[in-house]
């Protein structure tokens, strides 16, 4: 099986001031993605899992190392054309679809305009295309001319599969795709990414701290802490057997049934984490 | 909450003009609806006073000099024995389109500088900073009056002319709702999804700001109508015989010391009343808008 995004030693800091130290995002980082697979990250926040989507995608640039999709390098520039094939290649889910939804378009429209940038469509092809996407989604077609705020919050994240679907990518990077719902909605949106994923062959990237996600949803698993991959591997071995003493942590802090915290918990676990 | 979400629902396209109306009365309250009358009132007198005009406003008669109100002149005559009514009618036109002008071309040079700025960022923003600034370091009306000079007086190079001044001013605070707009997620994800700057910025970014953008014309209008009328007063404006409200007030000048305020009073106020109505309904509107998005 073949690889559709590689990443060698990808290194990112930021600058916050002079007189801070600067931040190392990303610290020798290298993944790889099977075609068709979904590939969880997890980490605590600042562990440099967001920092990972957005130079995949393009949001943000690399210092140093080696960005590849479907064999083909990819760099951080801003021209024109690259951005247009990077669009056709990756799309990308956002945490919160209140802000990655323009509150003045109505929805459909927000999926019209990607076809429209990338695809020679006359009005109604387009139209009929919008509301094939809006079936597979699940969402009715009369909800096409909603804007975002007549929507709930799934069904609002839904149109924003549905626009990064529109590109016919062939990865989908989940950025928290699905942090911001309810848990029963959480399930449903899974659910059918899980379905357009094995339906169209599509590969994720999927972004997340919240660990029964990676179990429900994805095939291999990384753990990131600091900018740096502590552990990879699938997930049954990751999840069951964690190597590292971090991700160890990490599922014992996942919530479980049953779970209370306790008086002294997180002193305990920072203590372990020093350790 | 809800009465933030029915605010944002009433400025959405897709929703009835009716409900669209009932709104703007609601934020506009009981002053605003008085200020928007006034407005209504210049406008008209703008288009159709001259049909109704009781005299010719550029002919007078020696004979007829500085009367006082009487029926059969409202409010007197000037010192060509003008009828002063009818002067103010008539000078509602050119009072207001030379604003309009002056407004309109800000709004449009300034929101292409600000977008500009804004979209390609880092040194073309640096840039276009810089060349602002150099603007703001000249007061606007000695700018307006610098490009008079050059071109000529007249209505429409003195509203140009003015508008130049004016776009530093108004390119800055567009600037800064629309760099506000820009770091959003959905330009970001509008970006991603490899839609260009140019529709970005007229689709998604235009739409979002633009009632910023009115609320800072009207605000300039009212500006406007002052410092047009002090090129007027100044000769380098509307020239004379022409009816206008800032001419008026500088005509009147020799008057008011003679003894007849009537002239400069009456233009005076018809210039306040409508910068005040004008500045009221653009601060009502303007600020409403920013306190609904402050809530979302």
């Amino acid at each position: 099986m073949t690889n559709i995004i590689e990443i060698s030693g990808l290194n990112k800091t930021f600058r916050t001031s002079r007189k801070h130290e600067p931040v190392r995002a990303l610290d020798d980082v290298s993944v790889a993605v099977r075609e068709g697979s979904c590939m969880a990250v997890v980490g605590e926040s600042g562990s440099g899992k967001t920092t990972l989507a957005r130079v995949l995608v393009g949001l943000e640039t690399k210092d140093s190392g080696e960005v590849a999709i479907a064999g083909t390098p990819v760099t951080t520039s801003l021209q024109r054309k690259e951005q247009r094939a990077r669009a056709r290649a990756v799309q990308m889910v956002f945490q919160d679809p209140n802000g990655s939804l323009n509150r003045r378009l109505p929805v459909g429209s927000a999926v019209d305009e990607v076809l429209r940038a990338h695809f020679p469509l006359t009005a109604s092809q387009r139209k009929e295309r919008v509301s094939e996407l809006s079936k597979s989604v699940g969402l009715a077609d009369s909800h096409a001319q909603s804007l975002p705020s007549a929507l709930s919050g799934g069904q609002k994240q839904r149109v924003a599969i549905a626009r990064a679907f529109a590109a016919e990518p062939k990865i989908i990077v989940l950025d928290e795709a699905v942090s911001a719902l309810d848990v029963s909605v959480q399930a449903q949106v899974l659910e059918l990414l899980h379905e357009l994923r094995r339906d169209k062959g599509l590969s994720y990237l999927f972004i997340t701290h919240d660990l029964s996600v990676v179990r429900n949803i994805a095939d291999d698993v990384i753990v990131m802490r600091q900018g740096q991959i502590l552990e990879r591997g699938t997930v049954d071995d990751v999840l069951d057997r964690p190597q590292s003493p971090y991700t160890r942590l990490l599922l014992e802090c996942a919530p479980k049934p049953g779970w209370k915290p306790r008086r002294g918990v997180i002193e305990h676990l920072n203590s372990k984490i020093a350790s | 909450m809800a009465a933030s979400e029915t605010a944002v629902l009433s400025t959405a396209p897709g929703i009835p003009a009716q409900g669209r109306l009932a709104s703007v009365r609601r934020r506009l309250g009981w002053i605003g609806m008085v200020c928007a009358g006034i407005v209504a009132v210049v406008v008209l007198a703008a288009m159709v006073g001259q049909f109704f005009v009781p005299y010719d406003p550029t002919v007078g008669s020696v004979t007829q000099r500085h009367l006082g109100s009487s029926a059969e002149h409202f409010l007197g005559t000037d010192q060509a024995g003008r009828d002063i009514f009818s002067r103010l009618i008539a000078g509602a036109r050119t009072s207001l389109v030379g604003p309009l002008i002056v407004v309109v071309a800000t709004a449009v040079a300034g929101s292409m500088l600000a977008f500009t700025a804004v979209w390609f960022g880092g040194k073309t923003d640096a840039f276009l900073g810089r060349v602002l600034d150099v603007l703001f370091a000249f007061p606007s009306l000695l700018l307006a009056i610098l490009g008079v000079a050059i071109f000529g007086p007249g209505l429409v190079t003195a509203s140009i002319a003015l508008a130049v001044a004016y776009i530093p001013y108004s390119a800055r605070v567009i600037r800064s709702v629309a760099l506000r707009e820009r770091n959003l997620p959905y330009v970001k994800a509008a970006e991603l999804q490899g839609i260009n700057g140019f529709t970005i910025t007229l689709r998604h970014i235009l739409p979002n700001v633009w009632t910023q953008i009115l609320t800072g014309s009207t605000i300039n209008f009212g500006y406007a109508i002052v410092d047009l009328a002090a090129l007027s007063f100044l000769g380098l404006g509307i020239q004379p015989p022409a009816a206008d409200w800032g001419l008026m007030i500088s005509n009147g000048q020799e008057s008011l010391q003679q003894g007849f305020p009537g002239q400069s009073l009456y233009a005076g106020l018809c210039v306040v009343a409508t910068v005040a109505a004008m500045a009221y309904i653009g601060e009502r509107l303007g600020g409403r808008a920013a306190a609904g998005r402050s809530k979302q």
